[in-house]
């Protein structure tokens, strides 16, 4: 059967680790890293990135449009 | 309007306002109702400019609407005015001020009337510091034509439509109530068409209108900055251009000034008619007196003022209020000559009489005192 | 699949929208101005609307909305952007002429000038943010702060007595025979983010349609002002500010 497979990339310089995405993802499959970019913010990455399916809930609910998502259709 | 000619007819000043504006190719007018300057609403209401040349009337809610919306139609390139009266421009300053911030085209004719508060509606010249020094906040300038006939209200609309342009400034346009209600013949200018869109884009790169927006960056309007250094360059930049101004753009007119002229009156607006009979009446009794009119209140006259100073006796300064052009003609005499000071206010008017009879005061206080020269008498 | 082999342009579906520039934005963590503005760039950009668009900002936070969106802005006086969008669009008829203006702009300093745009009809949206609070200035009370809320002027809480009451401009805004479109709307979550979009759309589209003013209010949160997480915000935000500003169409004219 396909499945939906799908990715994100995170603008980690832009992200100020406001944590909405990690709640938008249905999956739970973003968290906030450990480490912190140049503005000392925890980013947003992805973990697991198998499960994920592209749904782009994390990416809708960016303020500040870091996350690009990918989707494709693995037959 | 389709004949391209000119036109004589009589009319009030306020009515040509809106008339040569219309003319002009003017894109819009956004103004609230005030005593004495309606009838410039009220001449475009019928005119109905709208249906023939496309521009744009609207009552707006308030002078603070009024003055936003020139703000808005002057970030887009496009020529607009309001008209008001004193009160009225009270209102406006923040405006004006934003406008000069953002280096906008804007033209705002200005009717006054006796202050302050709501004052009176009778004609008044309170409001020179209004016009000239402003009330907005920063370090900014307005042009200030200074019409003093009917005829120059509507020439006044033609050259405030190029000064605003030219220098990116806005310019106040100041008459006072006897102009706007007083009927005189007048020339009308031909009809000029409004610039179509492309010659605004072609105009105003910088006007926030979208025109071009795929082969340049955006353009912006605000006159906010957090680093004080950049605000500072903005308003040096806004300096040099003022200092340009001063150099090129001073108005005046001379009245029975020659080489043995003894005493001169400065005045401007209507002050300018009323002195002017007063010359005459003096004249007839063989007083070699002259008057300097200036016909921009900003940039000041200040060089020929000097430059008379140097041989005339007294200066006789005639304003309809207790005295505000009177502090610039002083300063522009340098010290050179004394300046008196002739006018009624809260919108009482002097006669021809009124002024002799303080130039005859003025010329036996001068004698009975041997002040020295630059002594400043009020 | 690799994710290498996943993340390539044909099967990218979802990013920053490109009128949007790389300009970081000033905004705090979490902050639903940047949801809108991305849904103003996302909507423009699908409009085909770039070189048309003339944008009036506001003082507050959203001073500075000419920086992100790649389109021409003007920021209006404190409260005027409603004078300043009427004239313009009036001069510029086939231009998308809208607004985007906080709580304090459009509700309380230019009450006068948002009532006449909206009882003209001018063609032109209105994006109201609403979030109980003046964030730019530091927290103060708003006109539409809830009673009983602590901000930096009424820390016990806003009373009646004191403070007067919130001021609901958007239902105002539906008695008013010019507005043909008034809705309220909020973007915390996913599927609310959609109907938000749907609702700017329509204004949008109202506006090259001169159909009269549409006014969208965003139920919004100021996650700093209010003193929480942006996710504690959010929260708060679903129980305190909807039940007293609900969600919904409040107006619609337009049959479709």
């Amino acid at each position: 059967m396909a499945k939906m497979r799908g990715a994100i990339v995170v603008d980690i310089e832009r992200c100020k680790g406001c944590n909405l995405c990690t709640i938008a993802c249905p999956l739970h499959l973003v968290t906030l890293s450990s480490t912190v970019n140049h503005k000392g913010y925890n980013y947003a990455e992805q973990t697991n990135w198998e499960a994920c399916n592209g749904c782009t809930s994390c990416a809708i609910v960016c303020p500040d449009g870091c996350i690009t998502v990918y989707r494709k259709k693995e037959e | 309007m389709e004949n391209g000619q000119k036109d004589i007819v009589l009319l009030k000043g306020n009515e040509v306002i809106a008339k040569a504006a219309i003319r002009y190719g003017y894109d819009g007018f956004f103004g609230y109702p005030i005593t004495p300057q309606s009838e410039v609403l009220e001449t475009l209401a019928v005119d109905k400019p709208w249906e023939t040349t496309g521009m744009v009337v609207l009552q707006a809610e308030s002078e603070l609407a009024s003055i936003n919306m020139l703000y808005g139609a002057g970030c887009t390139g496009k020529l607009v005015f309001t008209s008001s009266s004193s009160p009225g421009i009270a209102l406006m300053q923040e405006g004006i001020s934003y406008m000069a911030g953002n280096e906008l085209p804007g033209v705002i004719v200005s009717v006054g009337r006796g202050g302050p508060g709501l004052g009176t509606i009778q004609p008044g010249q309170a409001d020179y510091y209004q016009a000239v020094y402003g009330g907005g906040n920063g370090d900014y300038h307005t042009i200030v034509l200074a019409p003093n006939s009917v005829q120059e209200m509507s020439d006044c609309m033609g050259k405030a439509a190029e000064l605003t342009f030219k220098w990116r400034m806005p310019v106040i346009v100041l008459s006072d109530g006897m102009l706007g209600q007083m009927m005189e013949t007048v020339e009308l200018p031909p009809y000029r068409p409004r610039r179509t869109d492309e010659e605004i884009g072609k105009q105003c790169p910088w006007a926030t209108n979208g025109i071009g927006l795929k082969n340049r960056k955006y353009n912006f309007m605000s006159t906010l900055e957090f680093d004080p250094a950049v605000m500072e360059e903005r308003n040096q930049k806004m300096a040099a251009k003022y200092r340009q101004v001063e150099a090129e753009e001073v108005d005046y007119e001379l009245y029975r000034v020659d080489d043995d002229t003894e005493y001169l009156i400065v005045a401007y607006g209507i002050s300018s008619r009323i002195s002017m009979k007063a010359i005459d009446l003096l004249q007839e009794t063989g007083i070699k007196i002259g008057m300097l009119r200036p016909k921009t209140l900003w940039p000041f006259p200040n060089k020929i003022i000097s430059q008379l100073s140097e041989r005339i006796k007294s200066i006789l300064c005639v304003e309809q209020c207790e005295g505000q052009m009177i502090n610039d003609v002083r300063l522009a005499t340098e010290g050179q000559a004394t300046v008196f000071h002739s006018g009624r206010s809260g919108g009482m008017v002097s006669s021809p009489m009124e002024v002799v009879e303080d130039f005859k005061s003025m010329a036996r206080e001068r004698m009975s005192n041997n002040w020295p020269k630059g002594y400043w008498m009020k | 699949m690799t994710r290498e082999e996943l993340i390539i342009p044909e099967n990218r579906i979802y990013g920053k929208p490109t009128l949007m520039n790389e300009t970081p934005m000033h905004y705090c963590p979490g902050c639903s101005h940047g949801v809108v503005h991305k849904l103003v760039a996302e909507i423009i950009e699908e409009m085909g609307m770039e070189e048309d668009t003339i944008a009036i900002c506001p003082v507050g936070c959203a001073v500075f909305a000419y920086r992100y969106v790649d389109v021409d802005w003007i920021e209006a006086s404190h409260g005027r952007a409603p004078a300043c969008a009427s004239a313009i669009k009036r001069l510029w008829p086939n231009k998308l002429v809208f607004t985007y203006q906080g709580d304090g702009d459009m509700a309380c300093i230019g009450t006068g000038e948002t009532i006449h745009a909206l009882n003209r009809g001018e063609n032109i949206a209105m994006i109201f943010i609403n979030n109980a609070i003046y964030g730019m200035t530091g927290g103060q009370m708003a006109p539409t702060t809830l009673m009983g809320m602590k901000t930096a002027t009424c820390p016990y809480g806003r009373q009646a007595d004191l403070h007067g009451y919130p001021l609901h401009i958007t239902d105002l805004a539906v008695n008013l025979e010019g507005t043909c479109y008034v809705t309220r709307q909020a973007v915390n979550t996913v599927a609310n983010i959609r109907k938000a979009k749907k609702a700017i759309r329509q204004a949008f589209e109202n506006s090259m349609n001169k159909k009269g003013t549409s006014l969208v209010e965003i139920v919004s949160t100021c996650s700093s002002g209010w003193k929480m997480t942006p996710e504690q915000a959010n929260q708060w935000m679903v129980d305190n500010m909807f039940p007293y500003y609900p969600l919904g169409d409040l107006k619609n004219t337009i049959v479709e």
